[in-house]
């Protein structure tokens, strides 16, 4: 896959020299999103599985990494650790009930319980409601290296990306990634050939979550904040844009989705909600005509060639 | 930004890239201070940030915005022989949003001060981000006393109100008129819950009590399941610790539900001029409440408050007044000081008496607080109103120092 | 605890129940012929609120025309706009995704809801914009012993369980019915029988959305009307969806009717799991009856 090249090589050179083009802050931003994308695409593009409430892996984890951090001290990469394996843990949770159930029972099951976070995450005490958890200190990253300063941090975010995307990467190129895609192309077929297909789902469903964690995680170290928007549906929904538009079921697809999209609605700001109706615009056009996306319009390019 | 178009990099572009990109960092990371004492990047940036859509639009929001401008207008436009901007955004009362959008402010849109921040959630975040940048907050929409208490900070100054000068003048007015049990319906956030402490250590003061109180989410519709918890406690005055649309909802459904006529007064313990001329005054007529501003109080905010008028099409709110002062007062401190450092624009601050339309002999603390008189006003009856926005009676003047927390009692460490 | 509050919060709990009731009403007759789930139901519903505040005091001001639509005329007015509106997204956009998963059906009405939820907020204040046309005739308060209860919520009441009982028999007992539940139960023999099938789903879906534009109007006087009061709902309406089961009509109003009692109750019990307990329900029907209450186990 000559395009698969190439990918590595642009997001390589992108990620390492993007803090000199542009502002550190909203690149870390993206970066977080398109780790999230990848954790998402993970489930809907290899497994068929439409999540609908992602954000609650993205924000409990935030909230969870925003305290222990602040309450308890904890040094930075441990902080984003536990809060990822928090995730990890609501992942088993979450993916149990869900996988109970198929196609669209299974995205408003997963909207629903993403909703019980939120509403958890509003009330509960330690999160600071409305408020949110603010003024997370980012700290000092193996007792010795300065987070403060923005360029460091910024290469802390991109390692962390890297970590996510390559452990996403490899399950997708392993033998558990074939028996997923085998499960999404035919899920009577797999299991008439012996899998343990529910095992399998759950299984993609806690690294998914726990790599959506790590992304949410790290957002509140950057932003040195844990809010209620992280955990709200429409991050869902964004996270789903963003797979949908860079190339659902490709690997490099929700990182260029992120990137698109994020830096659209950041140069929009200013329009307020006529945003939003790009948006909606755009996922419609997704869905009616362009459903491989970008990344996998350009690997057909590509492969015909 | 980073988008597509850097995704196709050949080498040399990279490195053409990086040594102007570096280049335009140094100019963005060097001038927080100006060290030659004249002004950073030469300009005054002012940012407005404020609710542009939600519960809080019509008290601040776009409003805000008019009367910033206002403000650089009257002062010409320039300080110090170099160019006055403005720019806004919208918080969406979401505090992540608010501190990440004052964050690039300051990083990399040279912003100088920010004001407005209605919402005290997304002031507490905007001003400790601030300070930790050292810039200017002066926050005219917010509540909470923790902006000048707890969570004070050098750069932050808290201008127009508190939860501590609210309750002085209307919980005192009712609680003397034999208002004794109070029931709280109460915004589920930092301003609600402090306006509901504050109002509840007055009444208790005052030898009433707190009989309960509910926590309703910020931008609630559906007031009546509150409502009749608050009937059925059996107090005699149910306090709105809300504001803006919230206040006016609770206020509109209580009449649905009789709970008026049925006996209970209510209190709105923040109630801006927009929320009685959208309620009207067959409803709204008899509510006491405090403020720092009334737009007939004197032929001077007259005069400035129809101006207004002509660009928004509405009578300021106090929280607008407030902006304007604020702006100008900043303007004038960095014309007295000669520079935009905001060490020594706070200091000037400091030093100065201000007066104008909208405050008279106010002073800012080393908490950051501004110290000012405010006013128990009552909404008129619909037969008292000369025009349209013809709404309140000043009822009786609360001395600055009634009214706000004295510095020698204030929790804030820089207070002295 | 006395009686007379428990009895004032199971009222205001089956006024937000008919409200459910009505909303999965729309979507278990949609889901039952088209087997998406639309998710811009709650728009449709946003949207049937916005087009009886706009009929009755924007017309002169937006349009042009001196007319003004009140209440009553924008209980057809709104759901006829609301139902072509469906119509047109079923013929144009929904129609080419039958033949894919049905998870593109849910993600294109997402996409639909960002759309709609966006040039609303343009133009109104997200917190609500009080609907001023609430008929006369049903602005007093009853007397109802234990509260005072405004009329207009009695009506609101009475007026969206009626509906979705009339829905309901014509579904289950009329020969129009027999043919839907045929065209459900088997398109291509119902096809080979004569019966235009496409046009019986878009009728159908428009139908859906209708109901819910009936359900915004009936909605305008007690809530503000605000660009996001329906997503608020969609999601609850959801999980009631899910607890009720999609197989049955009658499943989908009384499931949804009860579980407002529930919320409505919950409020006097224990107010803050009043927000989540509908979600806490589903989980548990989740694990003892995957199908739901009133589902049938495929």
């Amino acid at each position: 896959m000559m395009i698969n090249r190439i990918l590595w090589i642009v997001m390589l050179v992108a990620g390492l020299t993007a803090p000199f083009f542009a502002y550190p802050v909203f690149v870390m931003d993206l970066l977080c999103f398109a780790l999230f994308a990848c954790a998402f695409n993970l489930l809907l593009g290899y497994v068929g599985l439409l999540s609908f409430g992602h954000a609650a892996f993205f924000g409990a984890a935030a909230y969870i990494t925003g305290y222990v951090i602040k309450a308890w001290g904890f040094p930075p990469l441990l902080g984003i650790v536990t809060g990822a394996a928090f995730s990890m843990v609501l992942g088993v949770a979450f993916g149990y009930l869900a996988i109970r159930r198929q196609g669209i029972y299974f995205a408003m099951i997963t909207l629903a319980l993403a909703q019980i976070i939120y509403f958890m995450a509003l009330q509960m005490p330690f999160t600071g409601g409305e408020n949110g958890l603010q003024g997370i200190p980012r700290g000092e990253l193996f007792g010795f290296i300065n987070l403060n300063d923005s360029l460091t941090m910024y290469y802390f975010v991109f390692a962390i990306f890297l970590t996510g995307f390559c452990i996403i990467y490899r399950t997708i190129h392993s033998p558990f990634g074939e028996v997923l895609q085998a499960i999404r192309e035919n899920e009577a077929r797999a299991l008439s050939l012996g899998y343990d297909v529910d095992r399998f789902k759950l299984q993609a469903f806690v690294i998914s979550a726990t790599m959506a964690g790590l992304a949410g995680a790290t957002k509140a170290v950057v932003f040195q904040f844990a809010a209620l928007t992280n955990a709200h549906w429409q991050t869902s929904g964004e996270v789903i844009l963003m797979t949908l538009v860079g190339g659902l079921g490709t690997v490099f697809g929700p990182v260029v989705g992120a990137l698109a999209v994020g830096s659209l609605s950041h140069e929009l700001g200013s329009f307020g909600s006529w945003v939003q109706v790009i948006l909606g615009t755009i996922f419609v056009i997704c869905v009616l005509t362009f459903r491989r996306g970008i990344v996998g319009e350009l690997e057909r390019i590509f492969s015909k060639r | 930004m980073f988008n597509e178009t850097h995704l196709n990099l050949n080498i040399k572009h990279t490195l053409k890239g990086i040594v102007g990109a570096v280049s335009l960092l140094s100019l963005a990371a060097a001038p927080a201070f100006a060290a030659d004492g004249k002004l950073s990047d030469d300009k005054v940036k002012i940012g407005v940030l404020s609710d542009m859509s939600g519960v809080y639009k019509s008290l601040e929001g776009p409003g805000a915005v008019i009367a910033a401008k206002m403000a650089i207008e009257d002062f010409g436009g320039k300080v110090l022989g170099k160019n006055i901007e403005i720019i806004s955004a919208d918080h969406q009362n979401k505090p992540d949003i608010g501190a990440s959008t004052a964050r690039e402010w300051i990083d990399s849109k040279q912003v100088d001060m920010i004001t407005a921040l209605d919402n005290s959630s997304v002031g507490l975040a905007v001003q400790g981000l601030a300070s930790d940048k050292k810039t200017i907050t002066m926050n005219t929409g917010a509540g909470t006393t923790a902006l000048t208490e707890e969570q004070c900070s050098k750069y932050g100054i808290h201008y127009v109100y508190d939860t501590h000068a609210l309750p002085v003048g209307t919980a005192t007015a009712i609680v003397n008129n034999g208002g004794k049990k109070w029931f709280f319906i109460t915004a589920d956030y930092a301003f609600g819950h402090s306006l509901q402490d504050n109002t509840s250590k007055v009444v208790k003061d005052l030898g009433g009590e707190v009989v309960g109180n509910v926590n309703a989410p910020l931008g609630t519709n559906d007031f009546s399941s509150y409502l009749l918890q608050a009937q059925s406690s059996g107090a005699d005055v149910i306090g709105l610790a809300n504001a803006g649309q919230d206040t006016v909802n609770a206020i509109k459904q209580a009449n649905q539900f009789q709970i008026v006529q049925s006996g209970q007064k209510l209190a709105g313990m923040l109630v801006f001029i927009t929320d009685i001329q959208s309620m009207g005054l067959d409803i709204a007529q008899g509510l006491q409440f405090t403020t720092a501003f009334v737009w007939n109080q004197d032929d001077e905010a007259e005069k400035w408050s129809r101006e207004f008028f002509k660009r928004h099409g509405a009578m300021p709110t106090m929280v607008q007044a407030g902006v304007y002062s604020s702006v100008s007062n900043y303007l004038a401190a960095v014309k007295a000081a000669g520079t935009d450092d905001s060490d020594a624009v706070r200091k000037q601050l400091g030093e100065m008496k201000l007066n104008d339309m909208f405050v008279k002999n106010g002073e800012i603390l080393s908490n950051g607080l501004m110290l000012h008189d405010m006013y128990l006003v009552e909404a008129k009856k619909p037969g008292e109103s000369k025009e349209e926005w013809d709404l309140l009676n000043v009822v009786s003047k609360i001395p600055a120092k009634d009214a706000y927390i004295p510095l020698a009692e204030s929790a804030c460490a820089l207070a002295k | 605890m006395s009686t007379q509050v428990i009895m004032a919060q199971a009222l205001l709990g089956l006024n937000v129940g008919v409200f459910y009731a009505m909303l999965s009403l729309g979507l278990a007759v949609i889901f039952g012929l088209l087997n998406i789930i639309n998710f811009a139901h709650g728009a449709m519903y946003m949207l049937g609120a916005f087009i009886a505040l706009i009929g009755y005091s924007m017309l002169e001001e937006w349009f042009g025309i001196s007319m003004e639509i009140g209440f009553w005329p924008s209980l057809i007015v709104a759901p006829l706009f609301v139902g072509i509106l469906g119509v047109i997204i079923e013929r144009t956009m929904l129609k080419r995704l039958y033949e894919l998963d049905h998870i593109y059906g849910l993600l294109l009405t997402f996409g639909i809801t960002l759309i709609l939820q966006g040039l609303f907020s343009n133009y109104f204040n997200v917190s609500g914009t009080p609907y001023p046309g609430q008929p006369e005739s049903l602005s007093g308060v009853l007397n109802l012993g234990f509260m005072y209860f405004p009329t207009y919520r009695l009506f609101a009441i009475v007026f969206s369980i009626v509906v979705c009982f009339a829905t309901w028999y014509v579904i289950e007992h009329t020969r129009l019915g027999s043919r839907l539940r045929a065209g459900v139960e088997n398109p291509q023999l119902t096809q080979a029988f004569g019966l235009n099938v496409p046009l019986m789903i878009t009728l159908t879906f428009g139908f859906g959305c209708a109901l819910a534009g009936l359900a915004g109007v009936l909605a305008a006087p007690i809530y503000s009307v605000s660009p996001l009061m329906g997503a608020d709902l969609i999601i609850v309406v959801f999980a009631v969806v899910v607890i009720g089961g999609m197989g049955s009509i009658m499943g989908a109003i009384l499931s949804g009717l009860a579980l407002g009692l529930v919320e409505g109750l919950t409020k006097v019990i224990y107010p803050p799991a009043a927000s989540t307990v509908i979600f806490f329900l589903m989980v548990l029907v989740l694990l003892f009856r995957p199908a739901g209450l009133f589902g049938k186990e495929k």
